[in-house]
């Protein structure tokens, strides 16, 4: 294996993140160019429509919520050497238990609701991961093929149940009813009037909350425990775990119950706190968005939080760019998530190399 | 009679529906017998059917679409291998990025460009499309039922790439086990020290590899934007690419099994078209999403060595560097 080249912490996850990212938004400013609008201008209306009010923060931070749970589940299955592509599934999957719960246990208070929300959640969640992680564990099945396949798996399995089962009678639309209030997330411009601090109303809910709290305690787990200590050991080198008395099975399925558990978080937002009520397909792509937030955080949850809020950003200006820009729609953001994935993943060591170069000849080695 | 009819039209669809998937694995094949994991077969794809539809719709001619196809398939494949091959990046990594990247940048020129809100104009024009071949005495052979329908239906019928797919997979298994580049190939994806020790370059390989990858995957998505249908809409592929994957995976890497794997991928989703809303006698509705569930399962079962056992190359996903 070719070592990656060693950088001071500030460049590592400062600078390089920073560098892959401008060189993106210039690529996506060249094709913003092409179609025939002022890049610097969409730029200007994208960040106005992220931040630029109360409702279009609240919009912003309702959607990074989403991309915080996400990475997450990307980063800590990454720490154990494993790529997770199936955050997808596992978030469709944990929004199912979340759902059940919101459904079957509306009439409780929400006091007595919440928790069983979150455990079904994650519970729902990490059952979606435990099969792929046996799978990896024990029969060697490789696990970037089989998440990818549950998550079309689960895919079919929601359509069927929205479909067939679940569905609200006498509709059209495959989608369940509406959560009794008792069942619903609190919402954070009604949280906000409570201390007596007037919030726009948007879908940004105590989800977020969650969220925040999921990444102090990865954060914790990861290099704060013993067993966050093996599986970044057994993530660095699974031989060198063996001859430490670490179980890479163990730790395979360990890392991807945790991963799925908190991809599963994703529906507290979107199901309990947006949507009140199961719809098709609500990740969203939220999955896949997980994967560019973990790498441009470099796998920290602290890098995750910037990344997430970055990219609900753009998400929210993006939607915003679609209305003042008839040229240009919000698919624009896809690209900038793909080209992102291109250049903080594959394509680190374009710029790592010249960097790393840079610091030796400073340091006078 | 009837149902006799009716078997025939399931096998002609699920000829039409194999081809792209075919196209698309053995592209994956070629890659990944080079040792390069191609999770860029949906994006490549993807890519394909844009750029054949909008040339198509802007030249009129669907020769010259299949020309931007391939141009922009192979495009994308050398920044996979790029990113993989010179600079090590990770593969899977690498093909998803492609695949997303793929996924905004489509719908978003062809908004730009055409303003029919990402999709391409309708394709039909006279030449814009590949259309339906129908062999000599097809329309008179239909009249006698046995052999005369399946001539008609199953042989006759179909466009020039179901054709040239059908053909592709001899070639292909000739290439890889009978020709000198074939061998070195596999040898590069199970083990490329010992071809870089034999003096021959895994890099120059790989990507030879990738290039052909792409070529496949520029047809394939020819084929779903101006044989399959007339134009490009969002998200065409849908999840092709990653059946195709799937089939490749399920055919053991193989040229020949692999055709059996998509043409009984094909089958279920031509069958789930056809059973869609039908009662079955003794066993009532059957889910149209569990029949299309049913590819996904099956490899996963595969894979878990249930059903037979599939090895990957050995060398797979591993980026090769001399230096070590």
């Amino acid at each position: 294996m070719s070592v990656p080249a060693k950088l001071p912490r500030w460049a590592e996850f400062g600078l390089l993140p920073f560098i892959n990212l401008t060189v993106a938004l210039l690529l996506s400013g060249a094709i913003i160019r092409i179609m025939g609008e002022s890049p610097w201008n969409a730029f200007k209306l994208m960040g106005a429509g992220a931040f630029g009010s109360q409702d279009s923060i609240g919009y912003t931070l309702y959607y990074a919520t989403n991309f915080i749970f996400t990475g997450l589940a990307v980063a800590v299955a990454y720490h154990a050497g494993l790529f997770n592509i199936g955050a997808e599934g596992q978030a469709y999957m944990g929004g199912l238990g979340t759902g059940l719960v919101c459904l079957g246990l509306g009439h409780w208070p929400l006091w007595a609701v919440l928790p069983l929300a979150v455990l079904a959640g994650a519970g729902f969640g990490a059952a979606w991961a435990f099969i792929p992680a046996w799978l990896q564990a024990r029969r060697g099945s490789h696990i970037v093929i089989t998440t990818i396949m549950f998550n079309f798996i689960a895919a079919a399995l929601m359509t069927y149940l929205l479909v067939n089962v679940l569905i609200k009678p006498g509709q059209q639309s495959p989608e369940t009813r509406e959560f009794a209030p008792g069942a619903v997330m609190p919402a954070m411009h009604e949280l906000l009037a409570k201390v007596g601090i007037s919030f726009s109303a948007t879908p940004f809910n105590l989800a977020f909350g969650f969220a925040l709290a999921a990444s102090v305690l990865v954060w914790f787990f990861i290099w704060r425990t013993r067993w966050g200590y093996a599986l970044r050991v057994a993530g660095e080198n699974a031989q060198a775990a063996v001859y430490a008395g670490i179980s890479p099975p163990r730790i395979i399925i360990g890392a991807m119950l945790l991963s799925g558990a908190l991809a599963g978080g994703l529906g507290l937002n979107e199901i309990m706190g947006a949507q009140h009520r199961l719809v098709l397909d609500f990740p969203g792509g939220a999955g896949f968005v997980g994967i560019a937030v973990a790498l441009m955080g470099r796998n920290h949850p602290a890098g995750i939080f910037v990344a997430a809020v970055l990219f609900g950003a753009l998400y929210q200006g993006g939607s915003q760019l679609s209305l003042d820009l008839p040229k240009v729609n919000r698919d624009m953001v896809v690209v900038i998530q793909g080209l992102v994935i291109l250049l903080c993943g594959a394509m680190e060591n374009l710029f790592r190399a010249p960097l790393a170069a840079m610091f030796r000849r400073k340091d006078g080695e | 009679m009837e149902t006799y009819t009716l078997i025939v039209l399931l096998l002609a669809a699920t000829l039409r529906v194999a081809a792209p998937l075919l196209l698309a694995a053995l592209a994956g094949m070629f890659s990944e017998r080079s040792g390069i994991i191609d999770l860029g077969l949906e994006g490549k794809m993807l890519g394909a059917s844009f750029a054949a539809a909008a040339v198509s719709a802007v030249t009129g001619s669907a020769w010259l679409g299949l020309g931007a196809g391939i141009v922009t398939a192979v495009a994308l494949a050398l920044i996979i291998g790029f990113a993989c091959i010179t600079h090590r990046g990770n593969q899977v990594v690498a093909g998803m990025a492609v695949t997303i990247m793929v996924a905004g940048l489509a719908p978003t020129l062809g908004l730009a460009w055409f303003n029919l809100g990402g999709q391409t104009p309708q394709l039909d024009g006279p030449g814009q499309r590949f259309t339906a071949i129908s062999w000599p005495w097809a329309q008179a052979a239909r009249e006698a039922p046995f052999p005369g329908l399946l001539y008609a239906e199953l042989l006759s019928g179909h466009n020039l790439i179901v054709y040239f797919t059908l053909i592709l997979v001899p070639l292909s298994a000739w290439v890889l086990y009978r020709t000198r580049f074939g061998l070195r190939l596999r040898a590069v994806g199970e083990n490329p020290l010992a071809v870089d020790t034999a003096g021959i370059s895994v890099n120059a390989l790989r990507y030879q590899a990738v290039i052909i990858s792409g070529v496949l995957c520029g047809v394939a998505g020819t084929y779903l934007s101006t044989a399959a249908s007339s134009g490009f809409v969002r998200d065409m592929t849908a999840g092709k690419g990653y059946l195709a994957l799937a089939a490749l995976i399920f055919g053991k890497w193989r040229p020949w099994p692999t055709l059996g794997a998509c043409l009984l991928f094909a089958f279920t989703d031509a069958l789930a078209v056809r059973l869609q809303g039908v009662t079955l006698p003794g066993v009532g509705v059957i889910p149209v999403q569990f029949i299309l569930a049913l590819p996904y399962v099956l490899t996963v079962l595969l894979l878990a060595g249930f059903v037979g056992k599939a090895v990957a190359p050995k060398a797979i996903g591993v980026p090769y560097s001399k230096e070590k």
